[in-house]
């Protein structure tokens, strides 16, 4: 493979930081971020419609393109190697023009599930000075050693929702529409 | 007892808008994605980096909701298409004209693959009592969307907390 590192959950503790990363966001970015998300809503690259209807100072950054940041954030630390298996994020605030984004992390906890698959647990957050916009909590599938591939679990060898029950089982099929 | 009107109640935990995507995952919206997000990832652009660890090209897992967003415009389409449409039914049945997302939750399948076409539905999970916010007064919600491909895999879940309000004068 070319040129790459992968992180792996044995050197990794629980209160180690990831790597803080700075932004300055234009309103190109986010008006970029909105149409690389198919966002076509006003509120995202029309300045007046986020003023006067939502009554917020400007256009902001839309959710899908927060959570494209926030993937960048965590595989820029994992490497290539490193395989979402859930995140969230709760949105304080927004993100405008001018402002100057940073991302911080920390590991939470770093285990081995009943399949082998090793997870880093950790907590983010998107601060604009000083000032957390966003919060986020990712679990990340990360190589046990170096050769291990979590990319390559399938089935039940994937349990990106860990000891969370699943209660989206059992949905009703009836159509309400 | 819940101020919800019954029609509303009757949504909750009801499977609706199933759908399949309007086009193929492609790379030309993987670029687009990584670029607004300056996301070097090889996976995305090294061939042989995505051949050794995912088996070929995949998309960016954040990506998820990118192939069910509907075109802006499509001919014969009278008025624009909207995503995550329980949301907007409900701006609508319960009359609040303002809406903000405050929580999203994306759970991660099978890696989404170039030339996958996905099927999508949503379930309205919960909606709150009036609650009075800085925004205005209004109601918070929880709507699920569950993402399979075409071979019925699933791929991801996203869960959205949305805010619709009234602002106050």
């Amino acid at each position: 493979m070319t040129g790459w590192k992968a992180l792996t959950a044995t050197e990794l503790k629980p209160g180690d930081a990831l790597p803080e990363l700075s932004v300055d966001v234009s309103a190109t970015a986010v008006v970029l971020g909105a149409m690389a998300s198919r966002d076509w809503r006003p509120m995202h690259h029309d300045h007046d419609f986020a003023v006067n209807r939502n009554g917020v100072k400007n256009i902001f950054l839309n959710t899908p393109n927060q959570a494209a940041w926030f993937e960048r954030y965590i595989t820029d630390w994992t490497g290539p190697a490193g395989r979402l298996g859930r995140i969230r994020f709760r949105m304080k605030d927004s993100v405008f023009p001018g402002d100057c984004m940073v991302f911080r992390g920390s590991v939470e906890s770093v285990a081995t599930d009943n399949t082998g698959c090793a997870w880093a647990d950790v907590a983010l957050e998107l601060a604009v000075e000083d000032r957390v916009v966003t919060e986020c909590k990712a679990r990340i599938a990360i190589p046990a050693a170096e050769g291990d591939n979590p990319w390559k679990r399938r089935g039940d060898q994937w349990k990106p929702r860990g000891k969370e029950a699943d209660s989206r089982v059992g949905l009703r099929a009836a159509s309400r529409r | 007892m819940s101020d919800l009107p019954a029609e509303i109640q009757s949504w909750i935990g009801e499977k609706c808008y199933e759908q399949k995507g309007e086009f193929d995952v492609e790379r030309g919206y993987v670029f687009t994605s990584c670029a607004s997000v300056e996301n070097g990832n090889p996976l995305f652009w090294d061939e042989k980096v995505a051949q050794d660890l995912t088996d070929g090209w995949i998309a960016p897992p954040s990506m998820l909701s990118v192939w069910f967003r509907p075109h802006h415009w499509a001919p014969g389409r009278a008025e624009p298409a909207q995503p995550l449409q329980v949301h907007f039914d409900l701006k609508q049945k319960l009359e609040l004209p303002e809406a903000v997302m405050t929580d999203n939750t994306i759970t991660f399948g099978e890696p989404v693959r170039p030339g996958d076409r996905l099927v999508t539905w949503q379930v309205l999970r919960s909606v709150s009592d009036i609650k009075q916010t800085k925004l205005g007064k209004g109601r918070f919600w929880v709507i699920d969307v569950e993402y399979v491909n075409q071979r019925g895999d699933w791929v991801g879940t996203e869960t959205y907390t949305g805010f619709g309000y009234r602002r106050d004068v």
